[in-house]
């Protein structure tokens, strides 16, 4: 297996502009689903009918499952670059400051009408070097808190809506709601977006910034895992899975979807997954002890340096995520343009929610939102970490020492950065 | 020249997919590659030195030999013990014997996600377990069960296919020979041991080999089941290659980690070889 996948690997490929005549561009993407590529499929169609002497067709291939990142880079390592990728914010610095990806501004900037003002400004960051952006989070989709209210009354508890309007909607109030689900229901009272015991990053990332924590400093350098506002909340999150019984612990399978679930962390695009099985909400993230921070996860997209095309790629990306066509991409994914962040725009994308929960959980979080962390060495920090964090998850895991080792195992890492 | 065509299939697949590719790796291994990015560069040794120092390697190089092992000890007996039993005429055979070989020919993913529920914290083994009120383990999250657990699931993938073979090789065994020793006064127990388990040996040393070789490339319980974990007490080397190579980009240190599975392959196999005059009888 490893012998023919780092010879297949191996058989690099040509890097070099197009020849003339119109090209055949590819866009890999980690979504598989039919309305994403309906939508992806009739802007590229356009592309294609608007500019037949450069571009013949667009594919948009998925390459879904959480090995999507090794997918792409076996691609781009065995020399079958694809013209554009999907990235998820969590490797984008990896992506942008290796040189992966192609400059976007000059595209960006002689496009007619891509109003480059109506970006908002925040969510470029972890895309941009040099004041030059490499990739477009055309994704921009705040985190939020989908709620089973049948089971929050079922436990004789109040709605989060009252915990809201009396400005208690804290992280603290959530558990100990969370809490008593699970012990009156026997189901799980709270879940972060992923298996916080298998991928940290994705499942606290959007937490840990209400404490005001971050894994690492703001230039990657320095380990800041075991500062007291990380040791603060991994305590406070390991007191709700092995004292409260709030979370699940590991090992523990439950589904929102199926009413198993009194709180899930997750995003607008998670509302497709529910019906009207039970009653359910969709609300902002609660405040910490460092207030209330809205944490939005990107999906961008880039154009590959080693792609045959990258002009014609970038030009390509410029018309799909110009104004009119963001308004398309929002049916699905909430865009960084603060043009079309309206209720309108965003009730095509999720119509299960409301206007209040689209007003209040994705407009209002979008704009001043900060990005999940990365790292521009993610790929090399993600499997130490999780080893260093399984001696947490334990009943008698200590925080503080156990993120002193994570920071001394992750450290040589950091430093050579 | 007939003949050399009719080997040459076979000749140049081993060169094609074995040792061409083999040779590739020992290539790699001699450089710091990063293709992600585009960098080839020339480390002779310093990947072989790293490697030797490199406690990870070394543990996880220890837990593929307790999972290989553990899953040759299980599927051989489980595999021998299902033959015997399908040997004999008993009503329902064919029908265990569907039961015991159809996971072989099912989707080894599918296979894989199915147990994972069963094996859950929370999951169908331990609800059965607390109908009869008893607590069981959380099988994939505790350090002391996760790589036994993994066995397990491996081994019923498996072991209907071993079954089968070991099944072939009883019905082999010539009726003559374990009647004389009946008629000798040999009790069953004394049949099997001198008669038929030492015929048995050619297809037992085959199975052997097989499944160590099986053991050492590992790669989709771990992944969809632990991902390594918990902690590394999973994590075994063909895993750790492809993390260093899939994941961290580092296919130059990957390939020096696969020279080492295959110096270690091949230690297995010759050892298993140079010893089979001791132990294989009638061999072909």
């Amino acid at each position: 297996m490893a012998a023919g996948s780092l010879v297949l690997a191996a058989c690099s490929g040509s890097e070099g502009d197009s020849s003339a005549g119109p090209v055949d561009l590819r866009m890999v993407m980690w979504s598989a689903n039919d309305a994403h590529h309906e939508v992806f499929n009739q802007i590229g169609a356009a592309y294609v009918e608007e500019n037949p002497d450069v571009v013949s067709s667009i594919s948009f291939e998925p390459l879904t499952g959480s090995s999507y990142v090794n997918a792409l880079t076996t691609q781009i390592a065995g020399g079958d670059a694809p013209d554009l990728a999907w990235i998820s914010e969590a490797n984008a610095a990896q992506f942008v400051q290796s040189g992966v990806l192609h400059n976007l501004s000059p595209a960006f900037e002689s496009s007619e009408g891509y109003a480059v003002d109506d970006l908002l400004d925040g969510a470029f960051d972890v895309w941009s070097q040099d004041e030059n952006i490499y990739g477009y989070p055309f994704s921009n989709s705040p985190f939020g808190i989908f709620v089973n209210r049948d089971l929050v009354s079922a436990a004789g508890e109040p709605d989060p809506r009252e915990l809201m309007a009396d400005e208690e909607w804290t992280w603290d109030s959530l558990m100990a709601v969370a809490a008593q689900v699970a012990q009156e229901e026997g189901q799980a009272g709270f879940e972060p977006s992923a298996s916080p015991y298998a991928g940290w990053n994705d499942a606290l990332g959007a937490m840990w910034l209400s404490w005001g924590a971050s894994p690492w400093s703001a230039d990657g350098t320095e380990c800041t895992m075991n500062s007291p506002e990380m040791v603060e909340f991994f305590d406070w999150f390991h007191h709700h899975v092995f004292e409260t019984g709030a979370v699940p612990g590991p090992g523990e399978e439950f589904d929102f979807a199926s009413g198993q679930v009194a709180f899930k962390l997750a995003q607008l695009s998670s509302s497709g997954a529910l019906d009207d099985s039970f009653e359910w909400d969709f609300l902002p993230l609660p405040a910490g002890p460092a207030g209330s921070v809205p944490v939005v996860g990107q999906g961008g997209v880039g154009v590959v340096a080693r792609g045959e095309n990258p002009e014609i790629a970038a030009d390509f990306l410029a018309y799909f995520t110009n104004p009119q066509n963001s308004e398309l991409l929002a049916q699905f994914f909430p865009p960084p343009r603060s043009s079309v962040l309206t209720v309108e725009t965003l009730s095509a994308a999720a119509p299960s929610l409301t206007e209040q929960q689209i007003e209040e959980t994705v407009i209002a979080q979008s704009v001043d939102a900060v990005t999940k962390v990365g790292h521009v060495r993610m790929s090399e920090l993600a499997d130490p970490v999780r080893v260093g964090l399984d001696s947490l998850w334990t009943a008698d895991g200590d925080a503080q020492s156990v993120l002193d080792q994570v920071c001394e195992d992750i450290a040589p890492v950091l430093e050579s950065e | 020249m007939i003949g050399y065509a009719f080997i040459a299939p076979a000749v140049l697949g081993v060169l094609g997919l074995g040792l061409v590719p083999f040779g590739f790796v020992l290539w790699y291994s001699l450089h710091d590659w990063n293709p992600l990015v585009g960098d080839f560069t020339w480390v002779g040794g310093e990947n072989f030195l790293r490697l030797l120092t490199d406690e990870t390697v070394w543990a996880s190089l220890v837990t593929t030999i307790q999972f290989a092992a553990m899953l040759m000890v299980f599927n051989v007996a489980l595999a021998m013990a299902l033959a015997l039993l399908l040997n004999q005429r008993l009503p329902g055979t064919t029908t265990f014997r569907t039961f015991f070989f159809s996971p072989v020919i099912v989707s080894t993913v599918a296979w894989v996600l199915v147990w994972s529920y069963l094996v859950a914290a929370n999951g169908g083994i331990n609800g059965v377990l607390a109908m009869i009120g008893l607590e069981g383990p959380n099988w994939l999250r505790e350090s002391s069960w996760a790589l036994v657990t993994v066995v397990v699931i491996q081994v019923f993938k498996g072991v209907g296919m071993n079954m089968i073979l070991f099944l072939a090789a009883l019905q082999n065994v010539p009726a003559e020979l374990k009647e004389a020793a009946r008629i000798d006064g040999a009790r069953p127990t004394r049949v099997f041991r001198s008669i038929t388990l030492p015929l048995m040996t050619p297809t037992i040393l085959l199975v052997v080999m097989v499944t160590t070789f099986g053991a050492m490339d590992v790669f989709v319980p771990i992944q969809i089941l632990t991902q390594g974990g918990p902690g590394r007490s999973t994590t075994v080397i063909s895993y750790l290659l492809y993390r260093t190579a899939f994941e961290q980009q580092d296919f130059g240190y990957a390939s020096t980690i696969g020279v080492l599975i295959f110096v270690v392959a091949l230690t297995l196999a010759a050892l298993q070889w140079s010893t089979r005059k001791r132990w294989v009888h009638d061999e072909v």
